[in-house]
């Protein structure tokens, strides 16, 4: 028999998260948040927005997060962390962190304005918004997270989604706050380091997740990792990071890219798209991925 | 030390004596002045606060939300439209049983615009769980909030104080501000039994079943009813401390009355005149003001009209297509004593229209000359 050589990991063993979490098979948001918990170095809290983890957390009196965790209203997470935080510095806890985490809906749509004040006031938090592209815990409805060409309940098949995705990054980094990046759960490497860059620095932080959702994607519960690889691989989601507002980074390079639609065919949700309209994609990415790349030359 | 302080400077001293840790405020007229005060006290150090100076009142309500699970004293301040935004987030500090005080400048709500006194904005906060005054004085502006934190850190409900826009947001009184030693020993700091700790991780307005739901709400109001007894509890030791006496009713010349005019607000204050000049001419009459409008004193107020033979309600608010709102519910408390009496019910002065000592006789006139209300409401002063 030969001796198995034990199993180097690249990101920190320990884990936050409980067992007992009541997200679907294969869920990118369930993911996420074990990742970024194993980022915190330190003691840190949680509000969330109502979102798919206000159900993953578990019913009262059980929560599977391991951290103390605020539920809160829809649109109100950025302020929510901000009371948090101003609380924290009273009570002589500095140095404990603050994390909002919420979903697209409560992040790009209605949590937009509280999200904004944050930032502009520059709180000292970090926000992560994990991203599946829709409002999923109240059934697949499009939000402006909701890709070109996405089947949602709202978006229905003859009349799918016609509007690109709302560019969020972009949005936080005219904000001139200290750090901005996108993350991905089949990257954990690379969203660990950037969890930790980001509670390293002081002011408010913005994290965008990609968490790929199989009920609301129509994808296989296994194929979670794939899909979001392929969104990274494709160009569709460039893993960057923006420090205050003007300095941006590439964080993994992407030297063989594959067609959109590799990644498009995958999803159910995309199941209905034409060549013409898969053309249509290829193209978005390509201009998006362009002017990153011009915007990546300001180093 | 005696000084003058309008109502919005009385709010700002009565939050600056209570110590509060966290504000969270958006500027509202007729607010402004609360928010303006208070940034300049805390960016001075005069206060040791962080102010959060947010970027709306759904905001505002939400980052004392966070500041009070996390076990700071939260403060805030708004009016009228910016109370309605807030309203999704009051159930929140209610059913959060949060101890926040906030003060609300009653101002009628649009549209049409208008910056001008009644008191829709905050009654139509009724059922949101949040303990409701409704103050007459500047004092009783400064007091209440004092008291408010006092009251809320006993009884883990949210505090509103309401005074009238303008009439006593703006207007210049003697106020006896009180020494802040004398306000520390009123008003210990606030060190709640439950709140986000690092060192004790829980989830706070998690998800809930049918199975436990309903009980949330039973001790939510079994808390409210409890703060009756507490509010009389506490306004006894502040008028140990302080020498000056609140309830949960202010009664004026009500001893051997066999009229009564039930008030709120300023208007009590202006109908003191008119009781005092009825008197002299050998007219029974006085005043019933409800300065706790939630809980509401339904016995305490049936105890006090008991063998009255009429009683004035005037409302400065309305609910649309019923009546007054302190007139429906003072009628509903009356009911199930077997009381009797002929209850009038008024509206006046929507929109900070003018209450003028003529236009209080006017209603004395009306109550007196008619055996029984007709109507639900009788409207004061409105060009048909």
């Amino acid at each position: 028999m030969t001796e198995k050589k034990p199993i180097k990991t690249t990101i920190p063993e320990h884990e936050v998260m409980k067992p007992g979490h009541l997200a679907c098979q294969g869920c990118g948001a369930s993911l996420a948040m074990r990742y970024a918990t194993k980022a915190i170095e330190g003691e840190a809290m949680f509000t969330l927005p109502a979102c798919c983890w206000s159900v993953i957390d578990g019913p009262f009196p059980y929560s599977s997060l391991g951290l103390p965790l605020l539920h809160m209203a829809f649109e109100a997470a950025g302020a929510t962390a901000s009371g948090i935080r101003a609380a924290l510095n009273m009570l002589g806890q500095k140095k404990v962190k603050v994390i909002a985490w919420g979903g697209d809906g409560g992040t790009f749509d209605i949590g937009f304005q509280a999200i904004s004040g944050a930032a502009e006031r520059d709180e000292d938090i970090l926000y992560i918004c994990y991203d599946n592209e829709a409002y999923m815990n109240t059934g697949i409805q499009r939000s402006s997270a909701t890709p070109y060409g996405a089947w949602t309940t709202t978006t229905p098949v003859k009349h799918f989604e016609k509007r690109p995705k709302k560019d969020m990054v972009e949005i936080m980094a005219a904000h001139k706050i200290p750090y901005v990046a996108n993350v991905s759960v089949a990257y954990p490497e690379d969203f660990v380091k950037k969890v930790q860059k980001a509670l390293s620095m002081e002011g408010f932080k913005f994290i965008h997740a990609f968490a790929p959702c199989p009920s609301g994607w129509k994808i296989k519960p296994e194929d979670t990792i794939k899909i979001a690889k392929l969104a990274v691989q494709s160009k569709i989601f460039p893993l960057y990071e923006v420090e205050y507002g003007v300095k941006y980074n590439l964080t993994v390079k992407v030297p063989n890219p594959v067609p959109v639609l590799d990644y498009l065919k995958l999803q159910g949700r995309f199941r209905h798209l034409t060549e013409e309209e898969i053309n249509i994609i290829q193209k978005g990415t390509d201009e998006n991925w362009d002017l990153l790349m011009k915007k990546l030359e300001n180093k | 030390m005696r000084k003058l302080l309008m109502g919005n400077h009385a709010i700002s001293v009565g939050a600056t004596l209570s110590r509060v840790q966290v504000i969270a405020a958006y500027p509202i007229t007729p607010q402004t002045q609360v928010v303006e005060m208070l940034s300049e006290i805390v960016a001075d150090g005069k206060l040791n606060a962080e102010f959060i100076k947010v970027e709306s009142e759904h905001s505002a309500m939400a980052a004392c939300i966070g500041a009070s699970t996390t076990g700071a004293r939260a403060f805030t301040a708004t009016s009228a439209q910016g109370l309605l935004l807030m309203h999704e987030l009051l159930h929140w500090a209610a059913h959060g049983r949060l101890p926040i005080v906030m003060a609300n400048v009653n101002r009628a709500v649009a549209p049409g615009w208008t910056i001008w006194t009644d008191q829709n904005d905050s009654l139509s906060q009724r059922d949101t769980g949040w303990i409701q005054f409704y103050v007459a004085d500047n004092q009783e502006v400064l007091d209440t909030i004092i008291l408010g934190y006092k009251l809320a850190e006993k009884v883990h409900l949210p505090v509103m104080v309401n005074l009238d826009a303008f009439v006593l947001s703006h207007t210049y009184e003697a106020v006896e501000v009180p020494d802040q030693e004398k306000v520390d020993a009123f008003l210990p700091p606030f060190n709640p039994e439950w709140k986000m700790d690092v060192k004790n991780p829980r989830a706070f307005g998690g998800l809930t079943s049918s199975d436990v739901y309903m009980e949330f709400q039973y001790n939510h109001h079994e808390a409210m009813e409890q703060s009756k007894k507490v509010i009389a509890e506490t306004c006894g030791e502040f008028e140990k401390i302080f020498g000056r006496k609140y309830g949960l009713l202010e009664e004026y010349r009500m001893e051997d009355s066999e009229y009564v005019m039930v008030t709120s607000g300023t208007i009590s204050k202006t109908s003191r005149i008119v009781v005092d000049e009825l008197r002299e001419k050998g007219v029974k009459i006085g005043i019933l003001r409800v300065r706790t409008f939630r809980p509401f004193p339904g016995e305490e107020i049936a105890a006090a009209l008991a063998g009255k033979k009429k009683a004035f309600v005037i409302d400065r608010n309305i609910s649309y297509g019923k009546s007054g709102i302190f007139y429906d519910e003072i009628k509903g408390a009356l009911y199930n004593k077997g009381m009797n009496l002929p209850l009038f019910g008024f509206v006046i002065g929507l929109g900070g229209r003018d209450v003028t000592p003529a236009h209080l006789h006017e209603i004395v006139d009306y109550g007196m000359k008619h055996d029984r209300p007709t109507e639900e409401i009788i409207w004061m002063g409105v060009k048909k």
